[in-house]
């Protein structure tokens, strides 16, 4: 029983961090490659979350979905979240990097309070429960680990899909702009366009991300989106295990969503006797944030610093 | 000959200040022209608008007829118009092979569908680019620089790399903005060369901002003045020197004996 029981939990716990992992990739590319500050990911996530929750859930919960197919809804959830970024970003993406993250903690707020407020759609602060689980009750006891296995899945393509953006021309454009905008456009390169595409491909993968939590975890409201979780921790995970590098930003997923859940486990099962549960929830958040200076202190560059591009050789053979 | 750039009555002001004032002068096709002036002159402002940074409040700018005032820098760039900075603007964590790879337009790996689905053409192509910038490393000797980060290298090896760019398109015009700026006396005589060798065996045209009068001498015919935001005087450099106004307006009177 204890065995089943840690199982399940390692289970679990992997999914999180799969689906964290797809919004490290996703930031990797707005950040770590063009250099674009988006500190409004949460936006992006409860977007794609709440879209695919719409579509597959049965016309008969509250508020009422559209009964599809799940794969419908993660593709939706990436389309809906990619045009929410293609709409941000043409209004902003003239800004400079800073004004850039202020304007996107604003809008992030925005779709919060949307998804709070419009209880016709979201069913308000009381959240939509019922959302379908994929493979539930195909073979009794397995379907956790099913589930798994899609997750993992979707990280390794979407690894793919950033390794070959990285190594590609593309993401080549994206490197110079991050290093010097100006002498990118000078080299002819229409600036304004690659950092668009770079940041509705990230928004996608993070779109990608919230579909998966949604069909996770069955339920979900707007709390689940609250910045801390959804944009701060995904931070520091790509902080950590090192910008501009994809290995890195899942490695770090997992490393940071480690330790998060260890202080979990210190601050709720250890210390309840001494600190009030709102106590111990800032304390968990100070200890992360002290985690990030030290790692900003020690190791800039992260656990796995960026490699570029080996230079292409002659033959394929 | 030809004319290749005309700027035509241009004017800008930031705030009160008149930068530009109704400048107009040409720059024939061929030519490594100079432009030379005291500092507050408006060589960096006009610079600038030639290279797209910003637009001029008045006036027209051609380049081989095309009226081209106020087109942004990567659309400049396609017409043939490519520009070195002062201060060098590498790319500075990429290496020095993709600081030049970056710079060929028509990538179709530019296009992020394509690298991910026509993967073996993109790689083609990259092949292409990459014999086409060892050919220019090798020309500039930096050769033995490939694979290392271009923020690494030394401020000349930086302005190297930045004439470098230009050689991997086929500029019709380049602007240097004060290319010996920050470069030892050795290295100054290789881009001394290398320009020269740019201009006689390519073909190029040059526009050279700079402060460095040997370097004006020895590269720069016609010698274009500037002060006070307007054009004073152009000729060969001996002319220039000659021309009591330009001592005035330039040095000072009495300081043309350290000038020569």
């Amino acid at each position: 029983m204890e065995l089943t029981g840690l199982i399940a939990y390692v289970i679990f716990f992997l999914s999180l961090a799969g689906v964290y992992a797809l919004l490290a990739l996703g930031l990797n590319v707005q950040w770590g490659y063009t250099g674009m500050l988006n500190i409004g990911i949460a936006a992006f996530f409860a977007v794609g979350a709440y879209t695919s929750a719409i579509l597959t859930s049965p016309p008969t919960a509250v508020p009422g979905g559209f009964g599809l197919p799940i794969p419908v809804g993660l593709i939706s959830a990436m389309l809906v979240a990619g045009v929410l970024a293609l709409f941000i970003g043409l209004i902003t993406l003239n800004l400079r990097t800073d004004y850039l993250a202020i304007a996107s903690i604003g809008i992030a707020e925005i779709v919060r309070l949307f998804l709070k407020n419009e209880e016709w759609l979201t069913n308000g602060v009381r959240g939509m429960s019922g959302i379908p689980k994929p493979f539930s009750g195909l073979v009794p006891g397995a379907d956790a680990l099913l589930f798994l296995g899609v997750v993992v899945a979707l990280v390794l393509l979407v690894y793919w899909a950033n390794q070959r953006a990285y190594g590609s021309p593309w993401g080549r454009v994206l490197r110079a702009i991050r290093e010097k905008e100006v002498a990118a456009s000078a080299m002819g390169k229409y600036t304004l366009l690659f950092r668009l595409q770079a940041f509705v491909y990230g928004s996608c993968i993070m779109g990608l991300a919230g579909a998966v939590y949604a069909h996770f975890v069955g339920f979900i409201s707007p709390e689940a989106f609250d910045p801390l979780f959804a944009t701060f921790l995904v931070w520091v995970m790509l902080i950590a295990g090192g910008s501009g590098n994809n290995r890195g930003a899942i490695l770090g997923a997992v490393a940071i969503w480690t330790v998060w859940s260890l202080t979990e486990f210190l601050t709720t099962r250890i210390a309840t006797e001494h600190f009030s549960l709102s106590q111990l929830a800032a304390m968990r958040v100070f200890m992360i944030g002290l985690l990030l200076q030290v790692i900003l202190l020690l190791r800039p560059q992260g656990i796995l610093p960026e490699v570029p591009p080996k230079p292409i050789r002659d033959a394929d053979k | 000959m030809t004319i290749a750039l005309s700027i035509q009555n241009i004017s800008r002001s930031f705030g009160g200040v008149r930068a530009v004032h109704e400048c107009s002068f040409e720059i024939q096709a061929g030519s490594i022209t100079g432009l030379i002036g005291p500092n507050g002159a408006g060589k960096t402002t006009l610079f600038n608008m030639v290279a797209g940074l910003f637009p001029p409040d008045d006036g027209r700018i051609e380049f081989y007829g095309q009226d081209i005032t106020g087109l942004p820098a990567h659309k400049l760039f396609q017409l043939g118009i490519v520009r070195t900075f002062q201060i060098p603007h590498e790319f500075a964590r990429m290496t020095v092979l993709d600081n030049l790879m970056l710079v060929p337009g028509d990538q179709s790996g530019e296009n992020l569908l394509a690298a991910w689905t026509l993967w073996r053409r993109v790689r083609r192509q990259e092949r292409t680019i990459r014999r086409r910038a060892e050919d220019v490393l090798e020309f500039l000797n930096l050769t033995h620089l490939r694979d290392e980060l271009a923020g690494n290298l030394s401020g000349g090896q930086k302005k190297l790399l930045e004439l470098g760019r230009t050689m991997m398109t086929e500029p019709k015009l380049v602007l240097l903005d004060e290319p010996a700026a920050g470069v030892n006396r050795t290295l100054l005589g290789t881009l001394n060369e290398i320009i020269e060798r740019l201009n006689r065996e390519q073909g190029y045209t040059f526009c050279v901002v700079e402060h460095d009068m040997a370097m004006v001498r020895r590269l720069c015919d016609p010698v274009i003045v500037m002060a006070e935001g307007t054009l004073l005087t152009q000729g060969t450099m001996d002319e220039i020197m000659a021309n009591e106004q330009v001592l005035e307006a330039y040095l000072g009177r009495g300081a043309a004996e350290d000038m020569i």
